[in-house]
């Protein structure tokens, strides 16, 4: 029983440390299956818990942070597509660009509004996305096994954990079931067929551009408003960059991206759980290997040792309607 | 790829459009300075003296800007390949392991002209080896060097980490830094250079690896323009597939660029650990890497552009610190958000003006004389 509710307490962290890569991961996806890369994922995020933690501090409510973090992250998200639909530049520089915008304005904003050191005041039970209890989870709670299941895994969490997961479908019928959808896809693949059917380019890729700015602010709020109560200076550390390995592991698929980040999750999970423990037939593993390993993991994954990704066709490379 | 704009004269391809991108990235991050409830005026005067006022702050500024012409040059090789190398400061991270295992080794047995060229050998060797993998699983399997060089920057960061609190600290000392090194690891000063002019450098640790800088730039000129590597390695930057009709070893020529571009990442570890701390200690590169990005974006990847990029970014670096004293609300992270203003408005927005000027070129070409007045204008 012992092991069986580590593997619980395991399971629940993989759940709430996935949540941040799944928002940013399906976030990229409308941007990367629309043909625009996004490498500024890290930033919008990071833009967003920043905006968030800000806002619900101020006006002591979680919703208007969440409201704050979105816009903030669309606004950076539409830099990005102004800078690389509407004037060709180059994506991966515009990403870059915009994560040192947003770390750097971050801290200074933060230190000069709330002169905490770059983080904000630490928000209150009433300013934050609170754990929520599904219905009969106390009823369930002393049934063996599927008790523990239902009321220590899946219920108890923060609304923003049971949207991020309500995402995925939403996101797989958006993007497979609807006319929007359809041309989405299209115009990563073949922008020139889209434009010859008469439909514009450049505002469905606004469109993609505005959706992942919204999924990265709502990872941002997820990070600053309900997992944390306030924003650290680079809290984000890299989850951008993990929601972009996993996002191509998963092959720009939404129901494979949840599969991806729940993985990462599980990883960040165990090298916590892990930490200082030794390990069988290995002996004492060092942490910083255990912090190392998703990224050596993503890594090794991107090689293509474990199935071949191939990224939407027209990724990366602005239009140019032919005069 | 199609030519989306028509040419413009070369003093303003090269001259005009630069500056006027340069121009908007500082013009906004003073909003940002005025945002926090400072005189962006007032900071800019603080950053000029801070920089130039006297002869500790060139000397700083100098130190800084070393660093950011070896990254700055590591991203312009790789940009000229059509490579994104985001790793400069994994690779610089790692260069540093380079130089700590030679000056550990020799600093007591041999003087500072013998473990300098080593140390050379040894930060860029590393430097490269850490560009290897990213470089090889570019061209073999195809895997984007942009994420995997970003993945290897976290993962130099904990291999340092474990190095230095596990490896290379010794016993009973409490920071996870090697111990200081001897006479012979500790680069000379370069005072003498600014006493020519001067000024007295005082505690600035301005020291010869500025020179190796400057060797660095003329070498990498040399390489890209007068060498058949470069000219390969410029024929897969402007297209792919024209290099492969030609010929050219795709492969091949994108690991010797990375390895390059890692080599002289590693090479700017030289700096401070041999030439300001004398000893290695945890997150010395500090960013350096990343700045290389705008300073070869600034520079348009030519180590004439490089070399007066990196030494605006000293000045910010160190003009900055000077800020950070006389105003609490602007700290070194005003630094990062010029970077990226720079990157924006210098990398991904080049062409935001380019229609304007362009148009205005045009039409004084038609008519030239009355319509001049209106350039006035062109800044936006």
């Amino acid at each position: 029983m012992d092991f069986f509710n580590a593997i619980i307490l395991l399971l629940d962290s993989t759940i709430r440390l996935s949540v941040p890569l799944l928002f940013a991961c399906l976030a990229g996806l409308y941007s990367e299956r629309a043909g625009v890369f996004d490498i500024g994922l890290e930033g919008k995020m990071l833009a967003g818990a920043f905006a968030g933690a800000a806002a619900a501090a101020v006006y002591d409510s979680a919703w208007i942070g969440m409201l704050a973090a979105v816009s903030i992250s669309i606004f950076f998200a539409l830099v990005h597509g102004f800078a690389s639909i509407t004037h060709r530049g180059n994506q991966i520089v515009s990403g870059v660009a915009i994560n040192f915008v947003a770390a750097g304005s971050t801290v200074i904003l933060g230190q000069a509004w709330f002169r905490q050191g770059g983080r904000t005041p630490s928000l209150g039970t009433e300013e934050r996305f609170n754990a929520l209890n599904l219905p009969g989870a106390e009823a369930l709670r002393d049934v063996p096994i599927i008790g523990q299941l239902y009321s220590e895994l899946l219920s108890g969490h923060s609304l923003m954990v049971y949207l991020a997961f309500l995402m995925v479908p939403i996101t797989w019928w958006a993007l497979y079931r609807t006319r929007f959808g359809l041309r989405l896809r299209a115009v990563g693949e073949n922008p020139g067929a889209v434009d010859t059917a008469g439909i514009s380019v450049t505002w469905l890729r606004y469109r993609a551009v505005i959706c992942c700015g919204a999924l990265c602010g709502l990872a941002g709020t997820y990070l600053s408003v309900a997992q944390n109560a306030g924003f650290v200076k680079d809290m984000t550390a890299g989850k951008g960059f993990i929601a972009l390995a996993a996002l191509i592991f998963a092959k720009w698929r939404p129901v494979n991206a949840m599969l991806a980040c729940l993985l990462f999750g599980f990883l960040d999970a165990a090298a916590i759980r892990l930490q200082g423990q030794p390990l069988p037939f290995i002996g004492k593993v060092p942490v910083q290997f255990m912090q190392a390993l998703p990224y050596v993991l993503t890594v090794i994954l991107l090689a293509g040792f474990i199935g071949k990704a191939i990224p939407p066709k027209a990724g990366g490379v602005p239009y140019v309607k032919e005069r | 790829m199609s030519v989306p704009y028509s040419k413009l004269p070369g003093w303003a391809e090269y001259g005009l459009i630069p500056l006027i991108n340069l121009v908007v990235a500082f013009v906004v991050a003073g909003l940002v300075v005025l945002l926090v409830g400072e005189s962006p005026l007032e900071a800019a005067i603080l950053l000029v003296k801070g920089a130039f006022g006297s002869g500790e702050g060139i000397g700083f500024t100098l130190y800084y800007a070393t660093n950011f012409i070896f990254s700055g040059l590591a991203v312009a090789v790789a940009f000229h390949c059509g490579l994104f190398n985001i790793g400069g400061e994994g690779q610089a991270y790692i260069g540093g392991l380079g130089v700590a295992i030679v000056a550990l080794s020799f600093d007591s047995y041999l003087p500072w002209w013998v473990i300098f060229p080593l140390a050379i050998i040894g930060s860029a060797l590393t430097g490269a080896l850490w560009a290897l993998i990213p470089a090889w699983l570019q061209a073999k399997r195809g895997s984007h060097i942009v994420i995997t060089t970003i993945m290897f920057n976290f993962i130099a960061a904990s291999l340092m980490v474990y190095l230095l609190v596990d490896v290379f600290k010794p016993a009973g000392q409490m920071a996870p830094e090697t111990r200081v090194f001897a006479e012979g690891a500790q680069l000379p000063r370069l005072d003498w250079l600014l006493e020519m002019f001067g000024f007295t450098i005082r505690y600035a640790p301005f020291n010869i690896s500025f020179l190796l800088a400057l060797v660095a730039g003329v070498l990498v000129w040399l390489l890209i323009w007068r060498t058949k590597l470069g000219y390969e390695i410029r024929t897969m930057g402007h297209s792919p597939s024209a290099a492969r009709y030609a010929g050219i070893n795709q492969t091949r020529t994108i690991i010797i660029t990375m390895m390059i571009s890692g080599g002289l990442a590693g090479m700017m570890a030289l700096n401070p650990i041999m030439g300001a701390q004398f000893r290695m200690q945890l997150d010395f590169v500090t960013g350096a890497g990343f700045v290389g990005i705008a300073v070869a974006l600034m520079g348009r990847s030519h180590p004439v552009g490089i070399i007066p990029a990196a030494i605006l970014f000293g000045m910010l670096y160190q003009g900055g610190a000077e800020i950070a004293f006389e105003m609490p609300n602007i700290s070194r992270d005003m630094i990062v958000i010029i970077q990226g203003l720079v990157i924006l408005f210098a990398g991904a927005l080049e062409h935001l003006f380019r229609p304007t000027v362009i148009n205005i070129f045009s039409r004084l070409s038609r008519s030239p004389g009355p319509d001049a007045a209106t350039s006035a204008e062109g800044g936006r």
